[in-house]
């Protein structure tokens, strides 16, 4: 179904458009495709180019300028849900494809050919993909592991910043994770050695642990719980005293992790 | 260094979460450093005949030539190295066989792949693409795409019209613009790069990149650098932890040591006497 645009004013809705042009053109004139007869709109004042699934507004240097969703804007790339405003009237983009479409028909590659004229079923992809970055701890020589933890409290704050995504329309199957392990706030604290007593929040998808090319475990945070892997390096980690394998080891409230002599506890907080 | 030597090579695919069935190939030639990935579009199981041409053919013609003759040789026609002549050539030749599958059969009708190969020999690598699917290189820390995606998107992204933080709410991913077995001509990308030992080249599927966010996969790479087997299958299992909602494969190229072309007096004379 193609994108449309409802026109309303002081609540009222006056028309729906559908944008089943390449370009749709509104203003006050009566050959534009969208007309408001309305002295505060300009004889050409706005365009809107429609590329399959994709739509962009554009102010034609508009006496007046127009808004979407409350911003002053020339250029914009329509999202589901945009209101643009010109003087009094409100124009409302919906583009639903995605709740109108079964998974099966996402993330079909298809082949674009000239000239695109079917409209093929939309695809979307989940945004709000978790964000991985690198914490190091350093756990060889002592003086420079120092060094490290302080660069690993240096880098987070600025690596935990939330990416710039926009919430999608609709909640993503997967993602009602509120209780699930993986969304639940994790720690891990050092036991022994001259870093004792630091706290290592697990707030990325990946932590590595050691040096990468000498001695490498990670921790990766997934959907249903963390997890401990051996990477690289002649010593494997072990938990509660048992050492791992090549596998992934879940990790529990609670367990101690020992590696290269150094020990840490990993709980969850709060 | 010979070029099995020099390189280490792993190879992983899944269908995902969401697809029954896995329409990636992948092949890889450790003997002459050739690595070939793709992703195959088309109704019932036409994807995996589409993909599955082409990484035979590519993988069996290129290697097969090059147990005769040297990559480093110049085509006698164009004066340009046979490598990138090779890798040229047959991803044109497996375009034409999938097209002519397509047409004599209607149940392929309009089948087709993406398809990203490369080529590695003496300290290069000829990188061929056609569509979406991409090859990355780690050096360092740095993650660089070293493929441009032949979708609209990436167009849209060329010409300004839309911004990279834009791109990632576009409804219009998945379209390419070119592919293999479409049409009866194609055109294959094709560059050559620089390789340095330490190097990681990613080959992938959009399955990948489109679930994992770069700065995602160069973590992985990163941390994992020393046992790519394993980031092979943290790079799938990231990817499906996000939703997995299409099929994802990943080649992982390691660059463990110099693998210059032998240019000495007898090499030269060798290959005087095999012509």
């Amino acid at each position: 179904m193609a994108a449309k645009l409802i026109l309303s004013m002081d609540g009222a809705v006056l028309k729906e458009y559908p944008l089943v042009k390449e370009r749709t053109t509104i203003g006050r004139k009566s050959h534009n495709d969208i007309v408001i007869d309305n002295l505060a709109v300009s004889g050409e004042h706005a365009a809107i180019v429609t590329i399959l699934h994709d739509s962009f507004l554009e102010d034609l240097d508009s006496t007046n300028g127009l808004e979407v969703n409350g911003t002053p804007t020339k250029k914009h790339f329509l999202q589901n849900n945009d209101l643009i405003e010109i003087g009094k009237y409100k124009l409302k983009y919906i583009n639903d494809q995605v709740s109108q479409t079964t998974p099966a028909d996402f993330e079909k590659t298809m082949v674009l050919r000239a000239p695109a004229k079917q409209s093929e079923p939309g695809a979307s992809k989940p945004d709000g993909t978790g964000r991985f970055a690198t914490t190091q701890i350093n756990l060889h020589a002592a003086d420079e592991a120092i060094e490290k933890t302080g660069k690993f409290e240096a880098q987070t704050p600025g690596a935990a910043a939330v990416p710039p995504v926009k919430p999608v329309t609709q909640p993503q199957p997967g993602q009602t994770a509120a209780q699930q392990p993986g969304a639940q706030q994790a720690v891990v604290q050092i036991l022994t050695g001259p870093n004792a007593g630091k706290e290592l929040e697990l707030v990325k998808n990946l932590t590595t642990l050691g040096k990468p090319g000498v001695q490498v475990a990670v921790l990766t945070r997934r959907p249903h719980g963390f997890f401990i892997t051996h990477v690289e390096g002649g010593i494997h980690p072990s938990v509660n005293g048992q050492t791992l394998s090549d596998q992934p080891h879940q990790l529990n409230d609670h367990d101690v992790i020992e590696l290269a002599g150094v020990k840490m506890e990993f709980y969850f907080k709060g | 260094m010979k070029i099995e030597d020099a390189l280490e090579i792993v190879s992983q695919t899944h269908s995902g979460m969401v697809r029954s069935h896995n329409e990636d190939s992948v092949a890889c030639e450790p003997a002459c450093g050739l690595v070939v990935l793709a992703d195959g579009m088309g109704g019932y199981n036409a994807g995996e005949v589409a993909s599955g041409i082409a990484i035979s053919v590519v993988a069996t013609e290129v290697s097969h030539r090059l147990q005769e003759a040297s990559p480093t040789d110049r085509d006698e026609e164009s004066g340009e190295e046979l490598g990138v002549v090779l890798l040229r050539d047959n991803i044109q030749k497996a375009n034409a066989s999938i097209f002519h599958a397509a047409q004599s059969q209607p149940q392929y009708a309009g089948m087709g792949t993406t398809i990203v190969s490369g080529l590695f020999y003496d300290n290069r690598l000829v990188a061929g693409h056609v569509g979406d699917s991409r090859m990355y290189r780690l050096r360092g820390e740095a993650l660089e795409v070293i493929t441009r995606d032949h979708s609209l998107l990436q167009e849209q992204l060329d010409s300004g019209m839309i911004s990279a933080a834009d791109a990632r709410q576009s409804k219009n991913k998945n379209l390419v613009t070119r592919a293999v077995g479409i049409d009866a001509e194609v055109v294959p990308e094709i560059h050559v790069h620089d390789v340095l030992v330490g190097d990681i080249y990613l080959l992938c599927s959009d399955g990948l990149n489109d679930m994992v966010e770069d700065e995602d996969i160069q973590s992985i790479l990163y941390a994992m650098q020393g046992n790519i087997q394993l980031a092979a299958s943290q790079l799938i299992q990231a990817a499906n932890d996000n939703g997995g909602r299409d099929n994802v494969s990943v080649i992982l190229v390691k660059v463990k040591g110099e693998f210059a072309a032998a240019t000495g007096w007898l090499a030269r004379l060798m290959n005087w006497f095999k012509k």
